[in-house]
C-alpha cells in the first residue's frame, strides 16, 4: 500500500504546478484590477451595473457551477463506482431546466441584487429577508467547504504535501487569493474569472476526453469495457444496490440534484448581472449547452480514469476519489498535462469560490445591514463598506471550515449544498412566483423548518457519524439513515410552506399584482437599471 | 379574474398600483400569463417525470438497465443520455416559444405599461 501511495503522490513537477497556477493568476488578476476601477456602486459591486450580455453571462453561469465537485468529484465518482456516479452528471444538467422554464426570467424581472429582493415582494419584507439571506449564507457555507475541501485534496496530490498542517496552509492561501478577487474585483472582476475559467475548463475536458479516445482507437464501447474491467460497473447499483437504505439514499441525492440547482443563491444572483430577463434567458441556454457538454465529457474522463489509471490507485491516491481526473492528466500527457489540467482545477476553486462568497457578502450587505438593520436608508456607501468587510468575513469561516473538511469528497459535500438549497430555497422561490395565495408565515416556515429539518437530518446521519466514511470517524451520533436528507427535508418544506400560508390570512393584492406583472413583463424593473 | 376585489388587504391604492392591478386584470395579461403557465407548468413536470422514471428504473430495476445494447452501451447508458437529448430539446423548444409567443405579448404591454406611468 505505502509503495503505491509512493508512486502516485511523486506524478508531476511542483514547480511547473505552481508555475502554471501562478500565470493564470497573473492573468486574471490584471483583469480584474481593471474591472476594479469602476467598482463604486453597489451594483457594480453586487452585479457588475447588470451590464454583461446573456452570451457572457451564460459562459459565466458554466464558471460559476461547474465546481470543483463536477470536474475532480464526478470523474472520481464514475472511475470508482461507475454507471452510478453519473447521475451526478445527469441530475445537475436536468436541473438547469426548472431554472430555465420557472424561474431565471421571473426573478430577473422581480429582484435587483439577491434571492430575498423577489422572496421579499410582496411579503411582511424584514423578517423574511432575514430568511431568505439566513439560507444563502448556509447554502452557500456548504459549498464553499466543498471546493475548499477539494483544494486541500489537489494540493496533496499535486505540491506533494502529505501533512495536514502544509495542506491548511494551501487551503488559507486559496482562501486569501479569492477575497482578493471579490474585494478588488466585485461582481465584474469576477466575473471575468469565471468567464476565463469555464473556457480552461470546458477546453481542458474536451482534450483529455478526446486524448482519452485515441487510447482506444475512438471506441468508446471498448472504453467503457476496459473500464468496467477495472472497476468502474457499466450495471446501476455499485455505490447505491446494496439494500432498501441505499435505495432510498440514491432517489434521495437525485432529489436534491434536480431541484437544488434553481436555489442556488450564487446562481440565482448571476441572473441579475444581464439587463433584461431575455438575456437572462439566452444566459440560461448558453449555459445548458455548455454544461451539458462538459458532463458529456465526464463520462470519458471517468471511464477512462478507472481504466488507463484504475480504481485502486486512484483510491490509494492522496485526495482518493477526488485525484482521479489529475491522475488521468498525468497517464496522458505526463507532467505538463498534470500541470495545465491542475491548474485548471485550482482556476476552477478559486472562480467559484470568489462567486459563493460576493454572494453572501451581498446577502448579508443588502438583505441583513440595508434592509433590516438600517430599514432600507444606510448611510451614503456603508453597504458597500459592509460588504466588502462580510466578504473578509465569509473567506475567513470558509478557510477554516475547508481545512475541517479537507479529505471528504466533494461531489458529496455538495450535494449536500444541493439538498439545502433545495429545502430550503426552491419551494418558497416556486410559491412565490407561483401561487397567488403564499405570505409570509408561509415563506418564515418553509425557509427557516426546510433549513432545520435538512441540517438536523445532515448532522444525525452516517455522512457526519457512524461510518468509516463520515466526517467523524470516531463518533457515531446518527439515527437517520440517508446521507443525503432530500427525500425528507424537500417534500417536509413544500408542505411547511402550504401550512403556514393557509394558516395565515395575510394576502397583499396590489403588491402580487406589481409582482405578477412585473415579471412576466419586465414593466417597471428596467426603471431600477440605472446604468443604462 | 375580478378576484382583487375581495381581500385586496388594503382600501386605498397609489396610482402606479392601480396600474398594476388592472394591468393584471387585463385580457391581455391574462392571455400572457395562460400562455406562459400552460407551456412551462406542463414541461417542466414532463421532464421531472421523465428524470424520475431514469432514477427509479436505474434504483429498482437494474437488471433491464444492464441489457447490453451495443458493445459495451447498456439500456441505461442510453437512458442517461437520452436526458442529455432531451434537456437539450426541451431547451431549444422554450426558446422557441418564448421569441415567438411570449416576447412579443410582454414587450406590447410593457411598452404600454411605462407609457402610462412615466
Amino acid at each position: 500500500m505505502s509503495v503505491l501511495a509512493q508512486e502516485s503522490t511523486a506524478v508531476g513537477s511542483p514547480t511547473l504546478n505552481i508555475a502554471i497556477f501562478l500565470a493564470f493568476v497573473a492573468v486574471t488578476m490584471t483583469l480584474v484590477l481593471r474591472a476594479g476601477r469602476t467598482n463604486k456602486s453597489a451594483a457594480d459591486m453586487y452585479t457588475g451595473g447588470a451590464a454583461f450580455s446573456g452570451r457572457q453571462n451564460g459562459v459565466a453561469i458554466s464558471g460559476d457551477y461547474l465546481s470543483a465537485a463536477s470536474f475532480l468529484g464526478i470523474a472520481g465518482a464514475i472511475a470508482l463506482t461507475g454507471y452510478d456516479g453519473f447521475l451526478y452528471s445527469i441530475g445537475f444538467l436536468v436541473a438547469w431546466l426548472i431554472a430555465l422554464l420557472l424561474v431565471a426570467e421571473l426573478l430577473r424581472n422581480t429582484g435587483r441584487f439577491t434571492m430575498a429582493d423577489v422572496l421579499a415582494f410582496r411579503m411582511r419584507e424584514r423578517p423574511v429577508r432575514m430568511a431568505a439571506a439566513t439560507s444563502t449564507l448556509v447554502v452557500s457555507f456548504f459549498y464553499l467547504l466543498a471546493q475548499m475541501a477539494g483544494a486541500g485534496g489537489l494540493v496533496a496530490l499535486l505540491l506533494n504535501i502529505q501533512d495536514r498542517g502544509g495542506q491548511s496552509l494551501i487551503i488559507a492561501l486559496v482562501g486569501v487569493l479569492m477575497i482578493v478577487y471579490v474585494l478588488v474585483g466585485g461582481m465584474k472582476g469576477t466575473t471575468y474569472v469565471q468567464i476565463i475559467k469555464a473556457v480552461l475548463l470546458i477546453s481542458g475536458a474536451a482534450l483529455m476526453s478526446f486524448w482519452v479516445l485515441t487510447r482506444f482507437g475512438f471506441n468508446f464501447s471498448e472504453m467503457l469495457g476496459q473500464g468496467a474491467a477495472a472497476g468502474a460497473s457499466l450495471d446501476p447499483g455499485a455505490a447505491y444496490g446494496a439494500n432498501g437504505t441505499s435505495k432510498l439514499n440514491f432517489i434521495s441525492l437525485a432529489l436534491a440534484l434536480v431541484l437544488g440547482t434553481a436555489g442556488l443563491p450564487h446562481i440565482l444572483m448571476r441572473f441579475y448581472t444581464v439587463p433584461t430577463a431575455k438575456e437572462a434567458r439566452r444566459s440560461v441556454v448558453w449555459a445548458i449547452w455548455l454544461i451539458g457538454l462538459f458532463y458529456l465529457f465526464t463520462l470519458t474522463l471517468g471511464y477512462g480514469a478507472a481504466a488507463l489509471v484504475g480504481p485502486e490507485r486512484i483510491a490509494a491516491a492522496p485526495g482518493a476519489a477526488n485525484s482521479a481526473a489529475p491522475l488521468l492528466a498525468y497517464e496522458l500527457g505526463g507532467t505538463l498535462l498534470l500541470g495545465i489540467i491542475s491548474a485548471v482545477a485550482f482556476a476552477t476553486i478559486l472562480a467559484v469560490v470568489a462567486g459563493l462568497t460576493i454572494t453572501a457578502s451581498a446577502s448579508f450587505a443588502h438583505d441583513i445591514y440595508a434592509q433590516v438593520l438600517k430599514r432600507g436608508n444606510p448611510a451614503p456607501g456603508a453597504e458597500v463598506r459592509v460588504a466588502r468587510i462580510a466578504a473578509l468575513v465569509v473567506g475567513a469561516v470558509a478557510i477554516l471550515g475547508g481545512i475541517a473538511a479537507n479529505g471528504q469528497n466533494i461531489a458529496f459535500l455538495v450535494a449536500l449544498a444541493f439538498a439545502v438549497a433545495a429545502s430550503a430555497n426552491l419551494p418558497t422561490i416556486l410559491y412565490s412566483l407561483f401561487w397567488k395565495r403564499f405570505n409570509t408565515r408561509g415563506c418564515l416556515w418553509s425557509i427557516y423548518g426546510g433549513l432545520a429539518i435538512t441540517l438536523v437530518l445532515i448532522i444525525f446521519s452516517p455522512a457526519v457519524s457512524g461510518l468509516p466514511t463520515s466526517m467523524f470517524k470516531g463518533a457515531d451520533f446518527s439515527w437517520f439513515p440517508l446521507a443525503n436528507p432530500g427525500l425528507v427535508s424537500i417534500p417536509a418544506s413544500f408542505l411547511l410552506g402550504y401550512l403556514g400560508t393557509v394558516t395565515s390570512k395575510e394576502y397583499n393584492a396590489a403588491k402580487y399584482a406589481e409582482m405578477e406583472v412585473r415579471s412576466l413583463t419586465g414593466a417597471g424593473s428596467s426603471r431600477e437599471v440605472t446604468h443604462h | 379574474m375580478s378576484t382583487a376585489e375581495h381581500d385586496r388587504g388594503r382600501e386605498t391604492y397609489t396610482r402606479v398600483e392601480e396600474g398594476y392591478v388592472a394591468m393584471q386584470e387585463s385580457p391581455d395579461f391574462q392571455e400572457l400569463r395562460r400562455r406562459y403557465r400552460g407551456w412551462v407548468l406542463p414541461v417542466a413536470a414532463a421532464s421531472l417525470v421523465w428524470y424520475f422514471a431514469y432514477v427509479l428504473l436505474t434504483t429498482y430495476a437494474p437488471g433491464f438497465m444492464s441489457q447490453k445494447l451495443v458493445g459495451n452501451v447498456n439500456v441505461g447508458l442510453v437512458a442517461g443520455l437520452l436526458q442529455f437529448v432531451t434537456t437539450f430539446l426541451v431547451t431549444a423548444l422554450y426558446i422557441r416559444h418564448a421569441d415567438t409567443v411570449l416576447d412579443p405579448v410582454s414587450a406590447r404591454l410593457r411598452e404600454q405599461f411605462e407609457g402610462d406611468h412615466r
